[in-house]
């Protein structure tokens, strides 16, 4: 698959462009992507989590470069492999912590864990573990928007797999149909579980899709952070002046396999570790030591402010009590 | 309040222009609900009143006109979703059972998602397999959606009233064949709970637990066997979740009896959880003769005029089922 490059002149203004905050904020939000996952891993293998759980090491850039663009009031739906955008969005690391550990004091009270964690008040509108599950349900996140007159905008989120469901192509036909205030991300790490994408669709790239609903479509280097910024901006200006959805397509890869259970039979080491070399984070603290933006010891002193945060989460949610099984009935219908 | 009679379809309507009126929030979408009227003219002279964005025609994408509604219930709206014929609901079944329903348990009671699912039901127009379902047990299995099937005009526009207001997706059924049915409709909003039976016939012989378009079809039955001197009464439960076990309860400990009626195939249908309900309550000890179910036979709905009236409950079989239950153990 060919993957376009930043133009070299875009990738200059973006850094002049954005402020320093910014970039550091963005690689700050990658790092503790990194380090959630990596803690996450630590504590299932050492047994303290019930359940699986689906890591989005290597896919860092795709979550923090869109999420990026928004502004603080605007919504994201996603999905299963949804560490990432949860933390992009702002989630408290604790609260986020305590949820995938099942903790009465996480996001979803412990009812949702890893696949299912939203947190309504930030913007963050819930993970779905069906693949494409979550498309349906952005049209009308969407079009609440619209009919209020409102805006804010909404990034919905789904895998490559997920493009070859139903529910994207109704979902899409849809939102472009009526205009709504939506950008399309598919995080196409190029394999549904086993299966890669050159194996479940007769196109190379997901983005071609967009012909289809008469919107636009773009595959981007989606373990380039700026690249997924510049072009997630663009589509939320569309989406934000009624103009309608876009598709983003970020190209990337999952390190880790689909979930616990992978053996990874379906890909070589080989292909494994070519991947690695393409870390978008080792890339963006590149970019911004080369730019002078950042020295190395700066870089280092955000991954590391990063990693203890993750170590402090945990180390606090481990204490937290377990939620209570009394009355569970009464919460599965609203008052 | 002034009463008059209107139909059923019309009580529907009625319901959700009061309430449209009343509540900006409230929309309806769904396949040629604007222009056509709904395909069964439900909606018909709303277009006109509410506009195009609040009476939402949509493509043919019944997955996505329930991701539409979750999602602007997700949001506060209160969607009224309908679907042209209950069996597309299968389309849809991902958003309802596996968003709709769950993301307020999912995420921690911190969402809620009122909307209400509108779906014509049931078999006697000639539709055949697929346009002629009853899929209540598929969806009263499911936490957090509620399973309304009102019978009367009167139950309909109070209930559909009821729905809308209420947090929670309500999946409200509309039998076909009652759509022309009429009964006296006050022209005020009013609301009905959901968790409330009626008894519709006052009895002592024997009870009949019927919804929907048995409920008429009960009644009918029940003049037909007070000719001969049994006397049944009626009990309709309107809503199925949440259900007001106590009037189905009361009744049974009265008349000693009780047959169970619905359209939907018997097996696995809610006429076994009825009949649990009853079996496990204190109207057990007040039986008579073992609790009776009269239901759809496990067959898809056929075409064929004769072969359709046979695969579901008629009036004629309710009154020889009822007789004999009557009969039993005399």
């Amino acid at each position: 698959m060919t993957v376009p490059m930043l133009a070299v002149e875009t990738r200059q203004r973006l850094l002049s462009e954005l402020p320093r905050e910014k970039l550091a904020w963005m690689l700050a939000r990658m790092c503790e992507i990194r380090y959630f996952e990596e803690k996450a891993e630590d504590l299932y293998v050492r047994g303290q989590v019930h359940g699986t759980m689906h890591l989005s090491i290597g896919m860092e850039a795709g979550s923090v470069g869109s999420i990026a663009t928004l502004r603080p009031e605007d919504l994201i739906i996603h999905h299963h492999r949804g560490h990432g955008h949860t933390i992009a969005k702002g989630a408290n690391l604790t609260t986020m912590m305590a949820e995938f550990l099942g903790k009465e004091a996480g996001y979803c009270r412990g009812r949702g864990g890893s696949m299912h964690i939203a947190d309504i008040a930030g913007g963050n509108l819930g993970a779905t573990g069906v693949v494409g599950g979550g498309i349906p349900t952005s049209v009308g996140i969407a079009l609440a928007l619209q009919m209020r007159r409102s805006d804010k905008i909404l990034l919905s989120y789904f895998g490559d797999g997920a493009s070859n469901e139903g529910e994207f192509h109704e979902s899409l036909n849809m939102a472009s149909t009526w205009k709504l205030p939506v950008v399309f991300i598919c995080d196409n790490n190029q394999y549904g579980m086993s299966m890669h994408v050159s194996k479940v669709m007769n196109i190379e790239h997901v983005s071609e899709r967009a012909a289809s609903y008469g919107i636009p479509g773009r595959t981007v280097d989606g373990n380039d952070v700026l690249a997924v910024y510049e072009a997630v901006l663009e589509a939320d200006e569309r989406a934000r002046s009624g103009q309608g959805p876009s598709l983003i397509d970020c190209l990337t890869y999952r390190w880790r396999g689909h979930s616990k259970s992978d053996r990874n039979l379906y890909r070589t080491h080989e292909e494994i570790d070519e991947w690695k070399t393409k870390c978008p984070i080792r890339r963006f603290k590149g970019v911004l030591t080369e730019a002078k933006i950042m020295t190395a010891d700066e870089t280092e002193a955000i991954d590391q402010a990063a990693k203890a945060a993750i170590d402090r989460a945990a180390e606090e949610a481990l204490t937290f009590p377990e939620p209570s099984p009394e009355n569970m009935e009464d919460e599965v219908y609203a008052l | 309040m002034t009463t008059r009679e209107i139909t059923y379809l019309e009580a529907v309507r009625e319901a959700m222009s009061q309430e449209m009126r009343r509540d900006k929030e409230v929309f309806l979408i769904g396949e040629d609900v604007g222009t056509y009227g709904g395909a069964f003219g439900v909606s018909k002279g709303m277009l006109e009143e509410f506009g195009a964005e609040r009476v939402r025609d949509t493509p043919i994408s019944e997955a996505a006109i329930a991701g539409a509604a979750t999602g602007a219930a997700l949001m506060g709206m209160r969607p009224i979703m309908e679907i042209m014929f209950m069996d597309f609901l299968t389309i849809s079944m991902n958003q309802l059972v596996n968003a709709s329903a769950k993301m307020r348990f999912m995420f921690g009671g911190k969402c809620s998602i009122p909307m209400v699912i509108r779906a014509p039901s049931g078999s006697g127009t000639g539709a055949a397999a697929q346009h002629s379902q009853s899929l209540e047990a598929w969806f009263i299995n499911v936490p957090g959606i509620k399973v309304v099937a009102p019978s009367t005009p009167y139950d309909a526009k109070g209930m559909l009233i009821t729905a809308i207001r209420d947090n929670n997706p309500v999946l409200f059924m509309e039998h076909k064949l009652l759509y022309r049915q009429k009964g006296p409709v006050p022209e005020e909003s009013y609301s009905i709970p959901l968790q409330s039976a009626e008894v519709k016939r006052q009895g002592r012989d024997l009870t009949i637990v019927a919804y929907s378009i048995m409920v008429p079809r009960a009644l009918e039955a029940a003049e037909k066997l007070a000719a001969e001197g049994i006397e049944v009464e009626v009990v309709d439960p309107r809503s199925l979740k949440p259900l007001d076990t106590e009037t189905i309860v009361r009744s049974v400990a009265k008349t000693g009896r009780v047959l169970i009626a619905h359209e939907s195939p018997v097996t696995g249908g809610f006429g076994g959880e009825l009949a649990a309900v009853i079996a496990g309550s204190e109207a057990f000890d007040f039986l008579d003769a073992p609790i009776c179910r009269l239901a759809g036979k496990n067959v898809p709905i056929p075409y064929n005029r004769t072969l359709e009236r046979a695969a579901v409950p008629q009036v004629e079989d309710l009154v020889a089922a009822a007789r004999s239950l009557a009969q039993e153990g005399r």
